[in-house]
Parts: structure tokens; sequence; C-alpha cells
């Protein structure tokens, strides 16, 4: 069984940061009914590279040229389908009688263990379960992805806040992507990203004398409240009509994959964990919906579904992990999970590969050639709330 | 067998029986109890988004309920304790009503979680074999300590009203241990739920030792408060007598508990406020608002002058032996305390949210409904339980006995 990892089809182990982006190998697609457990999914070198080079699956708009997004996805699900007929066929017939299949579905899933805890076997029952009953809710193909971790992969990011210019790119690539609820009710829409907006400090000579009330004795500077450097101030409701503002400065926060993630620490029921390559995922289906978990979060990375995802069949991601992207329901917990359904198949981030000014790196830590431990041997580097010993995997550099 | 049946049967229908005011204040109760399932139906159909929570504020009226009721559980300690530790005669005679309170604060602490849960319907995930049991998450700890404290307290409770039916000795070799045993085990319950919150360094406005040690404090208030509120309801609506001593006593331990978490709370204030760090946000925001947001300023300083209020009360003779008066003094410091430890404590948790950002919490309509119906349920649970201790304190229900009717 080749291990996959970041290194795709390419024959060395290398980092994400070798590939060019055209050579990017496509893994995902639909998969056929008849894999066995002893042959996990996408993993039939014969079948790793659909014929959709040309368009590759991008959050970018930059990179697709003139068409959009979900044109070329439909176009390669096609490609994967033709791969995969008998899925196709037996999603049809199941999707004629819709009703059944959600119920049965959802039967299933009530009842089904933790996603940790399933055999091979198990796993994939549920990723049947859930393909069927998301391809029959969204009237598409949908594939369930439940590739596990790949050894020797340690998934690390860097992010380089002097780049950044604040344009939220990463924001609308990671709802694309992520199958995210739109919506307009408070609480509808959900964002892991977000973008802090921050005032470059102007000291001023007339404040010089304007200090804090004398009369107690306390000795405040006029220029004492001046913002300047990067403070969480929650300053993401910014608007302006271009970015970069030139007053400002950029800080994206998203989760940070803790290597002692305080979230997993908290959880009754164990539904969110460390997996094995990185990331702290969660699974939907376990997930009882305490929050307590975002009450630990000290980034504030997690959401609750206070409703059922506004989800639109047109804007649905039909690529999805088990452990990722896959729709969820109402009541549950999520956040971001480093794109599993494309990085455990060599591939980047949404939000990496939309960045237009390459702010944004990723890759395996443990191979000293990627370029996310490029950064982290040349650049001053630093993580976010370290006092805090949640020890990030989510690192912030400047040239 | 037999008797256990008999048991059983006289009980409910000592307990079915009363008065056209016993049926109005239970009908009263159960009408909202039918809005309570209204609105958990709309909850678990519609979604979270009924209530006020958000992904910035996820924890609302209900969590802050949630705290209290714990609270009001462990004070009931405040009556099991001069009883069985002090041997004090006239908390002995009423100390399974203390229990019975216990009970019923308990089950309502498990309906304001039911209430809370984005998916009540896959709580069975956190009972093992079915689900998974997490030693290191310290909701799983409040669950098992809230529910080995409500077993512990049916068992013994049950057990004193069973003895006290039959006739027969109670069994001292066990049942003394055991009370023993749920003593401690009140105080665990709240030191828990303090830990519950306190253990967030995401949260600095809870990530303070003070935290457990101000629950029991408010918990030791705010519990034999109501339990005085209660016995002079009882004493003034049925036949049973609860001694003055014994509401003298609460009221003594109301007033040192009240002290005791004033100080607590002001010591936080000067410590927070002082050094004035980016920590005490929360508080700031609590006390004088923050970024224009007020919403809870004026809950903050009700929660003050109640509490400073109660205090003084209850430090006055005049007051605190006055059995009219006293219920005032009660009251205040019942109301004050809810507010503090719970909308007080919970919301500016999260204001500002980690990253800094200031947003405000309001609790809808939904919320409000479904917090009155599980206040609703937890008197009519009460109204139950302690109606038929009081049946079998009274000797009204015994085995063999005519059943009387209470009125």
């Amino acid at each position: 069984m080749p291990a996959q990892g970041f290194s795709g089809s390419a024959t060395k182990a290398t980092g994400l940061a070798e590939y060019p982006v055209s050579k990017r190998p496509h893994t995902i697609r639909v998969r056929r009914k008849d894999v066995t457990p002893a042959q996990p999914p996408s993993l039939d070198s014969s079948q790793t590279q659909p014929s959709c080079s040309a368009t590759p699956v991008s959050a970018n708009p930059a990179q697709c040229g003139s068409c959009a997004p979900k044109t070329s996805r439909r176009d390669f699900l096609k490609a994967g389908g033709m791969l995969s007929l008998s899925s196709l066929m037996g999603t049809g017939a199941l999707m004629t009688h819709s009703d059944d299949a959600h119920a049965a579905a959802e039967w299933g899933e009530h009842f089904q263990k933790n996603y940790r805890l399933m055999t091979e076997q198990e796993k994939i029952e549920a990723r049947d379960r859930l393909q069927r009953r998301y391809s029959a809710e969204y009237g598409k193909p949908v594939s369930v992805d439940i590739t596990g971790a790949q050894p020797g992969v340690l998934m690390g990011y860097a992010l380089n806040i002097r780049k950044c210019i604040g344009c939220r790119r990463c924001v609308h690539a990671c709802v694309a992507e992520n199958n995210q609820s739109r919506g307009t009710r408070p609480g509808e829409k959900i964002e892991w990203i977000q973008v802090l907006r921050m005032e470059r400090g102007k000291f001023e000579a007339e404040k010089m004398d304007h200090g804090y009330p004398e009369g107690l004795g306390i000795q405040v500077g006029g220029n004492a409240y001046t913002p300047a450097g990067q403070v969480l101030e929650g300053q993401f409701h910014y608007n302006p009509e271009a970015v970069p503002e030139k007053d400002a400065t950029y800080m994206p926060i998203a989760c940070m994959q803790c290597e002692k993630p305080p979230c997993v620490k908290v959880c009754p029921v164990r539904t969110t964990y460390r997996e094995g390559d990185g990331p702290v995922v969660i699974d939907y289906n376990w997930c009882i919906g305490c929050r307590m978990c975002m009450g630990a979060c000290p980034y504030w990375a997690r959401r609750i579904n206070v409703t059922t995802p506004v989800l639109p069949k047109a804007e649905m991601n039909p690529v999805t992990h088990y452990l990722g992207n896959r729709p969820r329901m109402r009541g549950v917990v999520e956040k971001c999970h480093w794109c599993l359904q494309r990085t455990r198949h060599g591939r980047y981030p949404a939000c990496v590969e939309v960045c237009p000014v390459g702010a944004r790196k990723f890759g395996n830590l443990l191979d000293p050639e990627s370029e996310v431990s490029k950064v982290l041997e040349r650049k001053n580097v630093f993580r976010l709330k370290a006092d805090l010993n949640t020890f990030p995997k989510f690192f912030y550099f400047y040239d | 067998m037999k008797a256990l049946i008999r048991f059983a049967t006289d009980y409910v229908s000592y307990v079915l029986k009363g008065g056209m005011k016993f049926y109005a204040w239970m009908g009263a109760l159960a009408l909202l109890m039918v809005a309570m399932l209204y609105v958990f139906y709309l909850q678990n159909t519609e979604g979270l988004i009924v209530t006020g929570m958000t992904s910035q504020i996820h924890e609302g009226l209900y969590f802050a309920n949630l705290v209290f009721l714990v609270g009001v559980a462990a004070g009931a300690v405040t009556i099991v304790f001069p009883a069985y530790v002090y041997h004090h005669e006239g908390m002995h005679k009423v100390s399974v009503l203390g229990e019975m309170l216990a009970i019923t604060a308990v089950i309502m602490v498990m309906m304001f979680v039911f209430a809370h849960m984005g998916r009540p319907d896959r709580l069975w995930h956190m009972i093992p074999p079915w689900g998974i049991y997490s030693l290191s998450s310290m909701l799983g700890w409040d669950v098992l300590v809230l529910t080995g404290y409500l077993i512990l307290n049916i068992i013994c409770g049950f057990y004193y009203l069973w003895c006290k039916y039959t006739g027969k000795p109670i069994n001292q070799r066990w049942f003394i241990p055991l009370v023993f045993v749920a003593i401690a085990w009140a105080l665990s319950i709240h030191t828990v739920t303090a830990f519950l919150i306190a253990t967030m360094p995401a949260r600095p406005m809870w990530h303070h030792t003070v935290m457990p040690i101000r629950f029991i404090a408010t918990a030791f208030a705010a519990g034999p408060a109501l339990i005085i509120l209660i016995f002079l309801i009882i004493r003034n609506t049925t036949k049973f007598w609860i001694e003055d001593s014994a509401i003298r006593l609460l009221a003594s331990i109301v007033t040192w508990c009240l002290g005791i978490a004033i100080f607590l709370t002001l010591s936080e204030v000067v410590i927070e406020l002082y050094a004035r760090t980016e920590h005490a946000n929360g508080l700031y925001y609590l006390m004088f608002g923050l970024h224009g947001l007020t919403r809870l300023v004026p809950w903050f300083w009700s929660a003050v002058v109640l509490m400073i209020g109660a205090f003084i009360l209850f430090l006055t003779p005049a007051v605190r032996n006055n059995m009219t008066l006293l219920p005032i003094a009660c009251a205040m410091a019942f109301t004050g305390i809810w507010i503090e430890k719970g909308m007080g404590l919970i919301v500016p948790g999260f204001i500002p949210t980690p990253i800094g950002e200031v947003t405000e919490y309001f609790p809808s309509f939904v919320e409000w409904l479904m917090t009155l119906g599980i206040w609703a349920f937890g008197f009519f649970i009460l109204t139950i339980l302690l109606k038929g201790a009081i049946g079998i304190l009274l000797g009204d229900i015994k085995l063999g006995g005519q059943t009387a009717v209470a009125n």
C-alpha cells in the first residue's frame, strides 16, 4: 500500500512546496462501492490521475482563469464519475426513492459508534451511508473520503503577517470549500477564518501632555492608548474600498491545530481529537453540542451550528472528507481541519491555494524540505498566545 | 415487597389529594411545563437559533441557571450537616426536607443540561457502555458527581421516610456513613461545577483559584435562603411545625456565607481593576460596559444592591429574628446571588471573545419560557416531594394506618 502523504505521485517524498500547482495530483473522486477494507480507496495507482489536469479543483478564481470554480468541479466530478460508474448508478437508483434512503441513513447514523472506535468495515459502512444521504439531499454524487493519517506526516502551517493584505479571499475560499453555513440570520453564517484588522499606531506630539486624570497621582502618558503592534481586538468587521489600507495591518486567525489542544481535553464524549498527522478533528455524528470545546479554545476557532446549516445545493462542494468538510447537522460544533479532503491527498488547503500574495505556507513539519520547515528554519516565528501552552502548529512569521 | 407497594400507593394517594389551592398551584405549574415542552420541541427542530446564544456567547441563561441550581442542591447540606454532625435537634427533624430539595435541584440541573445541549438526542454518547465516558473532561466529572448526589439523596431521603412509614428503626450502621458521604459529596458537586468553568485559561474572567470557594460560599447563602422561605411557607400552610431554632441557625449560615461571598467578589474587583489588564475586560464589561455595550451593567449593580442590602438586613437582629421580615432578606439574597452567579458570571466570561470581539447576549423569549418552565417543573416536583415527606413526618401516611387527607 503506497503511502500517499504529501508526496502524491512523485517518487520522492518531498513537501508540498516542491509541487508546481499544475502538477499537483488529484486523487479525490467519487468512490467505487466495492472497495475492501484492506485496500483503502484512492490508493489504486491506476486511478490516481483522473483527466482533469486542465482545470484543477481550486477555489482561487485567479487560477481558474475565466471558468468558475463550480463548473470546473463539476467537470472534474464527471471525469471521476466515469471511472466509477457503478457508484453513480447505485446513487442514482437510491435517489429515485430518496425518502427511504434518507430515513435509513438517519437511523443508521444515529446509532453508529464514535468514528475512532469504528473498525475499517464500519467506517466504510458509515461512509457509504453518508454518501447515499448526501447524494440524495444535494442532488449530485457526493463522495465522503475516509482516508486516514499518512505515516511520516505532521502537518504544519505558517503565515506571513508582513504580507497579508487583508483581502479575505481565504475566508471566502474556505467557506466555499468546506461547506459552511451561508445564511443571513444571526449565527447562520459561519466562517472559520477571521482576518483581524489592526490599526497602525500613530504617536502624536500634541497628545504629549494630555495624560490620564492626574488627581489620583496616577501617571499615564498622553499616547498611552495609541494602538501599535499585533493585538487581538476583534476588528474583523471592516469593509474598506480597497485593501491593503494604509493605516492598518492584518492578522488572519483560525484553528491553530494545537499539539496540546484544550478543546480536546474538555470534550466529554471524545468526539474531538487530534489526528495522527496533526489536525484536530470532530466526528460531527458523535458531537452532543455541549460547547465546552468552544469555551476552552483560546483562539475562538470553533463555531456552533445553531440551526440546520444553510447550504444551497449548487454551492455544495461534493468532494468531502468524513472528518472534514462533509455537510454538518444542526446543533454540532465545527472548525477548521486544514482541508483534510485535500491535504490527505497531497494538495494544499483552499486558503493556501487562494492567497494572492503567498502569505500562507503549508506542509509537512517532518520533512526538512517542506516550505513550512524552511520557514521555521529561516524566519522569525511566533505562536499566538504561547503562554497558554497549547503549542499551536500554526506559526506566524515576518520577513 | 408488599409493604413497598403499599408505601408507594399511600404516598401517591396522599400527595394527589388536596384542596382547590393545591390544584390551582399544580395546574398553573403544569401549564408552564407544557410551554416548556413546546419550546424544547422548537429548540430541537429549529435549533438553538431560537435562543439568544451565538458562537460568540454560547452559554447563556440555561448554563447560568444550571450553575446556580447546583449551588442550591449543594446548599441543602446546610440542613443535613448541623443535623448529623452537631446533632441539632430542630434540624434533625427536618433534615429529610433538605434532601428532598437537593433531589429537586439536581433534577432541575439535569433539565437545564438538556435545554443547553445542541443535540440532547445524543446524550447517551456520554454513558458507557454505549457511549464514551471521558475522565479528562470536567463536564464528564460534573455529570458523574451530580448523578451520584442524586442517587445518594434519593437513598438517604427515602430510606428515612420508609423507616418513619413502617415504624422500623433506622439502620445506623450504613445510614449514618452514607449521610456523611452525601455531605462530602455536596461539596464535590459544586467544586466540580466551579472547575468546569475555572479550568479554562481561554476565559480569564473565570480562570481564578477563588472560583470554587466563591461558588460554595454563594451556594451556602442562596441554598439556605431558599430553604428558609420554603420552611416559612410550610409553617404557614401545613400542620407541620418547624422549630425557630432551625430557621435561626439557617439565617446565621446565610449571613456569614453571604458575607464571605461579598468579600470574595470585592477582592476580585480590586485585584482585577487595579492592574486592569486585558484579562479584566470581562469584569469591566460587567461593571461598566465595554465599547459602549452595557446590557449587563444593571444586572450587576442590582445584584450588588440586593446582596449588600440583604447582608445588612441579616446582620440586624431585629430582622434576622423576625419571621415576617426575614423572608424579604432571604428573597433579596436569593435573587442577588441568582444574578451574580448566573448571568453576571457566565455571560461576561464570553465578553470579549478570546480574539477580542465584544458582542452582547440577550435571552430570547424562548429561553425565558424554557427557564420558567423548568423552574415550574422544579416547584412541581418539590411540592410533591415535600408534601409526601411532611405527610410521613406528621404520621398522616403510615403503614396500616388510614390515609389522611392533607389540606
